[in-house]
């Protein structure tokens, strides 16, 4: 049983899928967040895949693994800022309830 | 990694199921905090899948930053607004969640085809770096992909700054808000009036 490139490839569709059920349909802000640092792992380990099995020479897969843990670190701060003043100013972290920009 | 195969795919189905499985109760699970903790086992597998892949740096990275960073801010933010809601019901939410799984699995199944019939083309030399991807990281971040590096430490310090100045309160001195000038342009906007008063108010109160 010889580990292939697809196992990796369907386990990260897998979560993706499952990270974008829970982008749309949860109700609290923070979930949200949650789910799209999931969306973000499942893209990572697509690109280490593609580094190990594709090209393990130069491993770009890896050097953009990186950029992309660093532009999720500061995404996931800037959002829970955001979640942050939000509820200070709503009172409620609902996001059916966030309709402000709704005509 | 010098393993034998079957040790790998024994680990793989192993990592596997416990981040599927995670992943399900970060997003089924009611309880927040039990999310939170979940998603923290999704990132920890994540990373037992970055070794598995010959990647050591990267999952050193990913525990660091993942793990130790993103993970505990989300813990500080449902900290921050610990409120327990029961959120108003919305009818017909089942028609909504009904078909956004219905589409989250064609979604899947499309991308599941399109893996299983692509013809790869995988690399068949036995060149595997193993130790020496670090060196190589290094030599790609000071050489080719300098400029992105750079970019990102940019981007890094962007983000510090804009989420403090995002949620920092903002304490305005009796004594320096006009009192005749600005105040009905605000009061235009509901939220900007409410965090005067209320936030102001508080402070004043807990200072003294």
């Amino acid at each position: 049983m010889e580990l292939q490139l697809q196992y990796f490839l369907l386990l990260a569709a897998a979560l993706f899928c499952l990270g974008i059920y829970g982008l749309i349909t949860s109700r609290n802000a923070v979930r949200v967040l949650m789910s799209i640092e999931l969306l973000l792992n499942a893209v990572n380990l697509n690109l280490m895949g593609f580094s190990n099995f594709i090209d393990p020479i130069g491993i770009k897969g890896q050097v953009f693994t990186v950029f992309v843990i660093t532009v999720a670190a500061a995404e996931a701060a800037v959002g829970l800022a955001i979640v942050l003043s939000i509820y200070r100013n709503r009172d409620t972290i609902d996001m059916e309830q966030f309709n402000l920009l709704k005509w | 990694m010098d393993l034998a195969q079957g040790v790998q795919f024994v680990s793989f189905v192993i990592l596997s199921v416990m981040m599927i499985g995670s992943a399900l109760g970060v997003v089924l699970l009611n309880n927040i905090v039990y999310s939170a903790f979940l998603l923290g086992g999704v990132f920890i597998s994540m990373a037992g899948f970055y070794l598995l892949l010959n990647a050591d740096f990267v999952a050193a990275a990913q525990i660091l930053v993942y793990v130790g960073a993103v993970n505990v801010l989300i813990l500080f933010a449902i900290m921050l607004v610990n409120k327990r809601e029961d959120f108003k019901p919305i009818t017909n939410r089942w028609i909504r969640q009904g078909a956004t799984a219905l589409v989250c699995l064609g979604l899947f199944a499309l991308l599941g085809t399109m893996v299983l019939v692509t013809p790869w083309s995988i690399y068949s030399g036995t060149a595997v770096l193993g130790e020496g991807s670090v060196v190589e990281i290094g030599k790609h971040f000071f050489s080719d992909f300098l400029l992105p590096f750079e970019l990102a430490s940019v981007l890094l310090l962007m983000a510090m700054v804009g989420a403090i100045i995002l949620a920092r309160r903002d304490f305005i001195p009796e004594s320096l808000v006009p009192r005749d000038t600005s105040e009905t342009e605000y009061s235009t906007l509901p939220e900007r009036q409410r965090q005067l008063t209320s936030v102001g108010g508080e402070s004043q109160k807990s200072t003294r």
